[in-house]
C-alpha cells in the first residue's frame, strides 16, 4: 500500500527567534526537505526614505540610525559621507580618524552579534551569545563615552561628528585593542574547530561564486563566496587607503566560511582601529556648516562597506533643503535574493542556521 | 580606486554598437531608450571591455514629467562603474523592461520599486509588492501621493 503524501506549507515568523526580527519565510516542505522558500517581508517597514523627503539634511542622520540598528554608526558614516559627497565638504583630520575608529568599532560589534546568534541557531544555546557580548557590552561603553548612546548613536553629523571623545576614552580603547585579539583566539579555539559546529555548517547552504556576484551580494556573504572584494580598498572612502589590513576570502561559499570571514574581518578591524589611535591628531571635529544645509542640485550616489555588505545611498537634490528623493541601498535585503537558491534540498534545520549565517537585519531590510 | 567610466565615451560605444539606443548623456548617467534596454545591458555585461557583472543598486525617481529608473553597474573584474537611466512618461501604467535574467540583483529591487513607485517591470517572474502589503492601494514614493 502506498501513502499518500503532499507538500507541506509552513510558516516561519514573522515571531520567531530564529528570523531576528520580524521576518517570514513561507516554506514548503517535503517531509522535513525544503522545496520551495518564499521571503516575507515589511512588518517594520516605516517609510524612511518617504519620511527622508520632509525633512532637512541633518534631521535624516537619526533615521539611518534606525535601519541596521546594530550598525548605526557605519548607518551615519555612509549618509554623511554622501551628502558630503554632493555638497563638496571636507572633512577636518581628526573628524575623519574619529569616524574609522567608530566604523570599525561597530564592525566587531556587529560581527560578535553575528556570530553570536549564529551558533545561537545551530542549538548552542545562549552561552556563545553571552561570550560575544562580554566583548560586546565594552565597545557599547565606549559608544556611551562619546555620545551618550548605546544603540542609536547619532554621531555623525555633516563636516564631522557631533563630538571630541572624552579623557577617558583612549585609555579604554587602549585596553580594549590589546584584550580582544585573545578574546578572538579564545572564540576560535572554542568554535573554529569544534566537530559540532564543522559538521553543521562544512558544504552546507553553498553559495557558488557566480551566482554571489550575479545575485549582488555583498559583504562577508560575497567574501565567503572567494571574490575578493571589499569597498574598502575597491574604491576606498575617507581615509581607509592610509591603513594597512587584508580582505579576507572564503572558499566555498559554505555556512563555516561566512562564520570564518567575519572573525578573520574582526581580527582586521582590530588593526585597523589600532593604527588609527597611533594616528589620531589633534584639532577641529567639525567644520561649519551653514544651516539648514542646501545642497547643489545632482545626485550622488555614495557606497560604505557596512558590516553586513555594501550600504549605499542614492541621493537626489533639487537645491532645497531636504533631498528630493534618498534612496537605501539595504545589503541585507539584496544578500537575502540567495537564500532561496540556499536552502533548496535542506532539511529544516539547516534552513534555520542557513539564514543565521547570511545575519539579516530587518531594520534595514524593511526600512 | 573604482574608475567611474566617461559617459561620453561609454554612449559614442553603445551608438556603434546598437545604434539608436542612447537617448542623451546627462553626466553621471547616460539615459537608454526604454525598449532597448536589455539589449544595452546584456552588451555591457557580456562586452569584455564592460564585464558590467555586478548591478550594485537599483532604484527610480518620480520627477512627475516622468519617472526614471536607475540602474548603477559595477564591473567586479576591472572595478568600473557606471550609471544608466531609463525614463517613462506614462503615470497611469509606467512600463520597463525587467532585467531579472540579467542581474539577479534586480529581483527584489525591482519588486520594491514596483510596490513604491508602480512602476511595472514587464517580464518579471513575481512582480508583487514587497513592503506593503497585498490590497495596498497607491504608491507611496510618487511625489503626488500625499
Amino acid at each position: 500500500m502506498t501513502l499518500k503524501t503532499e507538500p507541506f506549507i509552513l510558516n516561519v515568523g514573522p515571531q520567531h527567534p530564529s528570523t531576528h526580527g520580524v521576518f517570514r519565510m513561507r516554506v514548503t516542505l517535503d517531509g522535513e526537505v525544503v522545496v520551495d522558500l518564499e521571503p516575507v517581508i515589511g512588518y517594520l517597514h516605516r517609510g524612511i526614505e518617504k519620511l527622508a523627503e520632509s525633512r532637512t539634511y541633518t534631521q535624516i542622520i537619526p533615521l539611518t540610525d534606525r535601519l541596521d540598528y546594530l550598525a548605526s554608526m557605519t548607518n551615519n558614516f555612509g549618509y554623511v559621507l554622501a551628502v558630503e559627497k554632493l555638497g563638496g565638504i571636507k572633512v577636518p583630520e581628526r573628524a575623519e580618524y574619529l569616524r574609522i575608529i567608530m566604523a570599525e568599532l561597530m564592525r566587531i560589534s556587529s560581527h560578535l552579534m553575528a556570530v553570536g546568534f549564529f551558533l545561537n541557531d545551530l542549538g548552542a544555546m545562549m552561552t556563545p551569545v553571552l561570550y560575544m557580548w562580554r566583548e560586546r557590552e565594552k565597545i557599547m561603553d565606549l559608544f556611551e563615552m562619546v555620545c551618550g548612546q548605546r544603540l542609536t548613536y547619532n554621531y555623525m553629523r555633516v563636516g564631522g561628528v557631533s563630538q571630541d571623545i572624552p579623557d577617558e576614552f583612549l585609555p579604554a580603547l587602549k585596553r580594549f585593542i590589546d584584550e580582544m585579539p585573545r578574546f578572538i583566539d579564545e572564540y576560535e579555539q572554542l568554535l573554529s574547530q569544534n566537530e559540532i559546529l564543522l559538521v553543521r555548517t562544512k558544504g552546507v547552504g553553498v553559495l557558488p561564486r557566480e551566482t554571489a556576484i550575479n545575485i549582488g551580494a555583498s559583504g562577508p556573504v560575497l567574501r565567503a563566496s572567494g571574490v575578493k572584494w571589499d569597498i574598502r580598498k575597491a574604491d576606498p572612502y575617507s581615509i581607509y587607503d592610509r591603513f594597512d589590513f587584508e580582505v579576507p576570502v572564503g572558499s566555498t561559499g559554505d555556512c563555516y566560511d561566512r562564520y570564518w570571514v567575519r572573525i578573520q574581518e574582526m581580527r582586521q578591524s582590530v588593526r585597523i582601529v589600532a593604527q588609527a589611535v597611533k594616528q589620531l591628531p589633534a584639532g577641529e571635529i567639525c567644520v561649519k556648516v551653514k544651516q539648514p544645509l542646501r545642497l547643489p542640485a545632482g545626485e550622488v550616489y555614495g557606497h560604505v562597506e557596512a558590516p553586513k555588505g555594501e550600504l549605499g545611498f542614492y541621493l537626489v537634490s533639487d537645491g532645497s533643503i531636504a533631498p528630493y528623493r534618498l534612496h537605501i541601498r539595504p545589503p541585507t535585503l539584496i544578500n537575502l535574493t540567495a537564500l532561496r537558491d540556499m536552502v533548496i534540498g535542506w532539511k529544516i534545520a539547516d534552513l534555520i542556521v542557513i539564514f543565521g549565517s547570511i545575519d539579516v537585519c530587518l531594520g534595514e531590510i524593511d526600512r | 580606486m573604482t574608475v567611474s567610466l566617461d559617459c561620453e565615451q561609454v554612449a559614442k560605444r553603445l551608438s556603434q554598437e546598437l545604434p539608436g539606443s542612447v537617448v542623451t548623456v546627462e553626466k553621471p548617467a547616460i539615459v537608454i531608450r526604454t525598449e532597448r534596454l536589455r539589449e544595452v545591458a546584456e552588451f555591457l555585461r557580456g562586452n569584455p571591455d564592460f564585464e558590467f557583472n555586478y548591478l550594485a543598486n537599483l532604484t527610480a525617481v518620480d520627477y512627475l514629467d516622468y519617472f526614471e529608473v536607475v540602474y548603477h553597474l559595477v564591473s567586479l573584474t576591472h572595478n568600473y562603474s557606471l550609471v544608466l537611466k531609463v525614463r517613462c512618461y506614462d503615470r497611469v501604467k509606467p512600463t520597463v523592461p525587467s532585467v531579472v535574467d540579467i542581474w539577479r540583483a534586480a529581483d527584489f529591487q525591482e519588486r520594491e520599486v514596483y510596490d513604491l513607485m508602480g512602476i511595472v517591470f514587464d517580464g518579471h517572474p513575481n512582480l508583487k509588492r514587497l513592503l506593503l502589503w497585498e490590497g495596498f492601494v497607491g504608491h507611496p514614493l510618487r511625489k503626488d501621493y500625499l
